[in-house]
């Protein structure tokens, strides 16, 4: 900008802010008569990924740990490892998922039933610091003061699966199974949601069951009489086969 | 408050209902009203091809849903139990803004059966009394009379099928048990694909009688009777939950926004959320609303007509709140706002192929074939225990993976063998599915929570729902029909998905909630009367699936359309000239 030109970065910089004030653009009441009120190059624009954490390294541990046999890496290809769900988990609940912000948190919370869902005081950043804390202080108390992500492949297994079943008490009143269950859910999105979420990282997810992603035309293909079909997946900004070669 | 000028009409909510109301009370030359509480909302803006296609956004993260903060409902499954805040939502998934739930639909389009407008004579005289506790009533209004209201919707939307029955005669290829139709479908339907053809010749095989699903999803080009421009879908499979970017999908967006929005005599007030039905000091003349805007501002506004257009929750909990009539209490049978809550119950089989691919992601909200043997009294219930029954279809509606991977019977949850499982059957797999009805009993209904508030400080809509016996031994007999017709499809073996222990409002199931504000044909038995007018308040009507006395086994949107074009000619050529009750109590 000092000589008078535009760099390139900083064109992309003040059209992201553009973006973003129109993605931001208050909800406002308002009266609209004899028209269409639509105002051109206006998108509603979806929160990507911002790099944003809420987890501590120690959390990220236990997270990531967890995730990792939940959707292992293994013959069959890329997990959540490579996935980066643990990087998917981390950002949402800094942002208004973990904060539980579209969720109605009033009070009075109280004994609940499975069949009422998610009645925890705490929205779910909340309730992942609670689980992780007690999974680790439970882990350490049975297997010689190691925390879950220091436990071996097999252990972390029978944790996980114990929890799963609801057998495996964690202090605090912290039910392991709902915590299971829930982190389980966000693993699922961090694998297979648009990349530009911070998961699915190069479309692992999507590579490894054939989905072709965000594309919006398959009228070519509807003939295909149980044929496999075979598509490149392309996500929300695009693909790796859209950049110049 | 501030005192706002009065208009001819307010219509509380604007999405599929409000869109048909405004139009034809517009046309009439009323000046009409429309409080959405939700946002504006149009398609290049909203949900364009380049922002639609997000799974994660909004279904995951419920963009595109009701906001759960400021206003829920809470949740028991019988009255023994504390009722809990549906904190987020599951089972079913209301719309907010304009378009409503009507932007997120799939587009499968259904009539009722003739026989399920009068769900209870009709069942009484061929079996015997109803069961105890079963309170299965006549809707009041007839197929017959709904057929030209039926048939505006169609052509409306552009709806995608073909006929079974044109005025009384059976034509092959269609579904031969429908109520007669005054015309074909306004367009072809869908174009089948691999599994729809496994489906349509299994079910043959067992003597059935299948048929294209009818479709609001476009099959071709088309100009509505308003003139407005619908084109062809393209089968992204992102519809049910999602918008559609291509103007592909019939919403009151696509359908009557362009030319409505442009009328010197409607007006529309978005993020403003309406409070209460104002009376008179005789309790028996609507004054108009008060209403609330984002910012805090309170609003009285005055109206000759007050029409009802929210969701059937939202609806039933309005009239609470304002007092109109009397909650209806289980315990002593008494009140009638609240009745007769039902929903749907939906039962399931899943096909895996070794060799064959279903590529469920070439994919459309009412991409399917459909078999309507098992539907409301089209067989012989003599011996089965229940009333009622479901159409069964074989839909392709997406293969989003977050929401949809199915994995055979016995495999884990987690862990290797769950992801080469979810990898293998992914694009080799398919789901048969019932539609199933649900009849109303005295133990499930709506009413005001004593405890939870929305944000306004006004008491949460409380719902007290199981599954019935009705719904039980219904729910069983479609599964074993269901799995016979997906045994047969050629696959490699078939997952029975169960319905089984209670409700669960947590996992999606469909968003067909139905009853609360039901209609008959007396005040003893009925909020509204035929033509959807409050009883006690004349110059009140009420839309939407509340009117619904019990669920039939269809998807609700066209009986919805059409009971609100049937009400809104009763409006213009009875209401308008002599106001006051349609029907003498």
């Amino acid at each position: 900008m000092a000589d008078g030109h535009w760099s390139r970065r900083h064109v992309l910089a003040v059209s992201f802010q553009a973006t973003l004030a129109a993605a931001a653009a208050p909800a406002l009441a308002r009266t609209i008569r004899g028209e269409m009120p639509w105002t051109p190059g206006q998108v509603d624009a979806p929160y990507p990924f911002d790099g944003a954490r809420f987890l501590t390294p120690d959390e990220r541990r236990c997270v990531s740990a967890m995730v990792e046999r939940l959707i292992p890496s293994d013959a069959r290809g890329p997990g959540a490892r490579e996935a980066g769900v643990i990087d998917f988990i981390d950002n949402q609940l800094a942002g208004f998922y973990g904060r539980g912000e579209r969720w109605y948190m009033q009070g009075p919370f109280g004994p609940s039933t499975p069949e009422q869902g998610y009645q925890f005081e705490e929205p779910p950043a909340g309730f992942y610091r609670r689980g992780i804390a007690a999974l680790d202080a439970a882990c350490r108390e049975r297997h010689g003061g190691r925390v879950f992500a220091a436990l071996d492949a097999a252990t972390q297994d029978a944790v996980l699966a114990a929890m799963e079943k609801g057998a495996f008490d964690l202090p605090s009143g912290v039910p392991a199974k709902a915590f299971f269950s829930l982190v389980r859910e966000n693993a699922i999105e961090g694998f297979f949601c648009d990349p530009l979420y911070g998961g699915n990282r190069d479309m692992v997810g999507w590579r490894l069951v054939g989905f072709p992603g965000a594309r919006y035309d398959y009228r070519p293909y509807l003939n295909h009489n149980g044929q496999r079909i075979t598509l490149e997946p392309v996500g929300l900004k695009g693909g790796p086969t859209w950049n110049p070669r | 408050m501030r005192k706002l000028p009065p208009v001819d009409v307010v219509l509380v909510g604007f999405g599929w209902t409000g869109a048909i109301m405004a139009q034809e009370l517009t046309d009439a030359g009323l000046q009409v009203l429309a409080i959405e509480r939700g946002a504006w909302r149009d398609t290049p803006t909203h949900f364009p091809p380049t922002t639609a296609p997000d799974e994660l956004r909004w279904y995951w993260r419920k963009e595109m849903f009701q906001g759960n903060a400021r206003d829920t409902l809470t949740f028991r499954n019988n009255r023994d139990q504390v009722a809990r805040p549906m904190r987020r939502w599951g089972s079913f998934l209301p719309g907010e803004g304009v378009g409503g739930g009507g932007v997120h639909w799939n587009g499968q389009t259904w009539r009722f059966l003739p026989s399920d407008f009068v769900a209870a004579s009709h069942n009484t005289a061929r079996y015997g009394a109803l069961p105890e506790g079963m309170t299965v009533q006549d809707y009041g209004v007839t197929y017959d009379e709904l057929e030209p209201h039926f048939h505006r919707f169609d052509k409306l939307c552009g709806i995608g099928g073909k006929a079974g029955n044109l005025r009384g005669q059976i034509i092959e290829g269609g579904n031969p048990f429908e109520g007669p139709r005054s015309a074909e479908y306004p367009n072809p339907p869908m174009h089948m694909t691999f599994s729809q053809d496994q489906f349509i010749r299994a079910a043959r095989e067992l003597g059935l009688h299948p048929f294209p699903g009818p479709s609001a999803n476009l099959t071709r080009a088309y100009v509505n009777p308003l003139g407005c421009q619908l084109a062809p879908c393209s089968y992204c499979g992102f519809c049910e939950k999602y918008g559609c970017g291509n103007y592909s999908k019939a919403s009151a967006q696509t359908t009557i926004l362009p030319v409505l929005m442009r009328k010197a005599n409607f007006t529309l007030k978005v993020q403003n959320e309406v409070l209460s039905i104002t009376r008179d000091s005789t309790g028996r003349r609507a004054t108009g609303v008060t209403h609330v805007d984002v910012d805090g501002t309170r609003y009285e506004q005055p109206a000759d007509l007050v029409i009802l257009c929210a969701y059937p929750l939202s609806n039933a909990r309005l009239m609470m709140l304002s007092g109109i009539g009397e909650t209806y209490n289980p315990a002593t049978g008494e009140g009638l706002v609240g009745k007769n809550y039902c929903y749907q119950v939906m039962t399931a089989a899943q096909v895996f192929y070794d060799d064959k691919f279903t590529n469920g992601f070439v994919g459309a909200g009412a991409l399917g074939a459909a078999v309507d043997d098992y539907n409301g009294d089209n067989f012989d219930h003599a011996g089965l225990g229940f009333i009622g029954g479901g159409y069964i279809a074989n839909w392709t509606t997406n293969a989003r993976p977050i929401e949809t991977h199915r994995t055979p019977e016995g495999t884990p949850t987690w862990g290797s063998q769950w992801k080469a499982a979810v990898a293998d059957n992914f694009l080799t797999s398919t789901t048969v599915g019932a539609h199933g009805a649900s009849m109303a009993y005295a133990t499930n209904a709506l009413d005001l929570d004593p405890t939870y508030k929305d944000v306004y400080g006004q008491p949460l809509l409380r719902m007290t729902y199981d599954f019935t016996p009705n719904d039980r031994a219904m729910a069983r007999y479609m599964s074993e029909r269901t799995t016979e017709i997906a045994r047969l499809m050629g696959g490699r073996e078939v997952k029975v998905v169960k319905r089984e222990g209670p409700y669960d409002s947590m996992p999606y199931q469909t968003t067909h909630n139905t009853g609360g504000t039901i209609m008959g044909t007396t005040p003893a038995n009925s909020v509204v009367n035929r033509y959807l007018q409050s009883w006690d308040v004349p110059n009140l009507f009420v839309m939407g699936a509340g009117v619904f006395p019990q669920n039939a086994g269809y998807n609700p949107t066209a009986t919805v359309a059409a009971l609100t074009y049937w009400a809104a000619a009763a409006i213009r050529s009875q209401y308008l000239r002599n106001p006051g009750p349609l029907v003498q109590a």
